[in-house]
């Protein structure tokens, strides 16, 4: 980790620090640590279960409404043959999600957040208590429906797969840049309403991502319809095939961020 | 939404630091926020307000250092100042960037000062 070594003072965030030297009061501890240093901490713990256990673990995150539920139920449909699949549902209250997925015969834990409006590191490692890794290959957390705050909470995914549906618009990348920024991929979902709609264009949607100068995979798909999911179920294989290679080699993955923001948001990874 | 439990973390940590500091109590606190990082800087603020009661930093002062989006351009290697939502190169157009700051979410110092002494309640009537 390096909250002590000075590793995460950027040119970005170095005058902030000279410019307060000089004058000091009383005694001051030079901290340096992200403000969610005991959450990043917790994911980190989580994410070396996972390897451990061999499992992919997937973030998905959207407005509510997007078709989280859906995409899963389909992606269960079309995966739940080949690979072993888990779900952690994120409400701030009742268990129909998790019900909707056990009924596919796929364990799924709810955690219900009360008021909470995100899931936290903490939340999904006492969620992982009710479920059995090594029957998992494929576990998928599906956050609270919220753009805004489950972006900054790291629970220990290897990837982020944000989801974007028809009926939202297409600049809401540029609206909610944090949330976005930090994807993995990208679905634009609820395909099959396109023509109904007719304002949604998925170029606009791609290029108000790039804007955010994330390279994410774009994938225009229907749950409902199944159209284009074979691309989704792809991305997912190879995603799979991946974690067993660096689980192979000893190393794990942390969802997508620039460079620059690994190193300052840097904790206990080897 | 999510900054009380940004503040709740900062406050154990600040409990952290002061119980390795017996006799002294948090008198100032500086964070650095970043616009990328996905926190309001005033909400932040009034957070704290709630999270710091009954703690180390109960009369600490929150000092909020907001940085701006900087990004690098691989392609042509310069560092130009961006918009959250349009982070490409200024000077070129290149799109794949990379952020040099702006999702900062730091705690970058904090200053401790002595626990004063209750004051003698016999002569606080006079």
């Amino acid at each position: 980790m390096c909250d002590t070594c000075g590793c995460n003072i950027t040119d970005g965030n170095r005058h902030l620090l000279d410019a307060e030297s000089g004058h000091q009061h009383g005694s001051a501890v030079e901290v340096l640590s992200n403000l969610l240093h005991q959450n990043d901490h917790a994911a980190a713990h989580n994410r070396e279960h996972f390897d451990r256990h061999r499992v992919l673990t997937i973030n998905l995150m959207s407005s509510p409404g997007s078709g989280k539920t859906a995409l899963l139920e389909a992606t269960i449909e079309r995966l739940g043959e080949k690979f072993r699949i888990g779900v952690i549902e994120g409400d701030l209250e009742t268990e129909n999600d998790a019900a909707r997925i056990r009924a596919r015969g796929v364990p799924a834990v709810q955690i219900m957040t009360g008021t909470a409006c995100h899931l936290d590191a903490h939340l999904v490692h006492s969620a992982l208590h009710d479920l059995d890794l090594d029957e998992i290959d494929i576990l998928f957390i599906e956050n609270v429906g919220n753009l805004v705050c489950p972006a900054s909470f790291d629970l220990g995914q290897h990837y982020n797969v944000t989801l974007l549906s028809t009926t939202e618009g297409d600049d809401k990348p540029a609206k909610y840049p944090v949330m976005f920024r930090a994807a993995d991929a990208m679905l634009i979902t609820k395909s099959d309403l396109l023509e109904v709609l007719g304002d949604f264009d998925p170029q606009k949607a791609s290029q108000h991502l790039r804007n955010l100068a994330n390279p994410a995979a774009v994938m225009t798909l229907s749950a409902r319809s199944g159209e284009q999911l074979g691309e989704w179920t792809e991305w997912l294989q190879q995603r799979f095939d991946q974690q067993q290679s660096r689980v192979a080699d000893g190393v794990t993955r942390r969802p997508a961020i620039q460079p620059d923001g690994v190193a300052l948001h840097a904790d206990t990874h080897r | 939404m999510h900054e009380l439990s940004i503040c709740q973390a900062l406050v154990e940590q600040l409990e952290g630091i002061a119980a390795q500091h017996p006799g002294k109590q948090v008198a100032e606190v500086h964070v650095g926020v970043g616009p990328l990082s996905g926190v309001v800087p005033q909400l932040l603020e009034d957070a704290f307000s709630v999270a710091r009661a009954g703690s180390c930093a109960s009369a600490s002062t929150l000092h909020i250092h907001k940085s701006g989006i900087v990004v690098h351009c691989p392609s042509c290697g310069r560092q130009s100042k961006a918009l959250p939502n349009r982070l490409l190169c200024s000077h070129c157009g290149e799109w794949r960037t990379d952020l040099v700051s702006g999702d900062e979410l730091l705690l970058e110092r904090v200053e401790l000062d002595e626990i004063e002494k209750p004051a003698n309640t016999s002569t606080a009537y006079h």
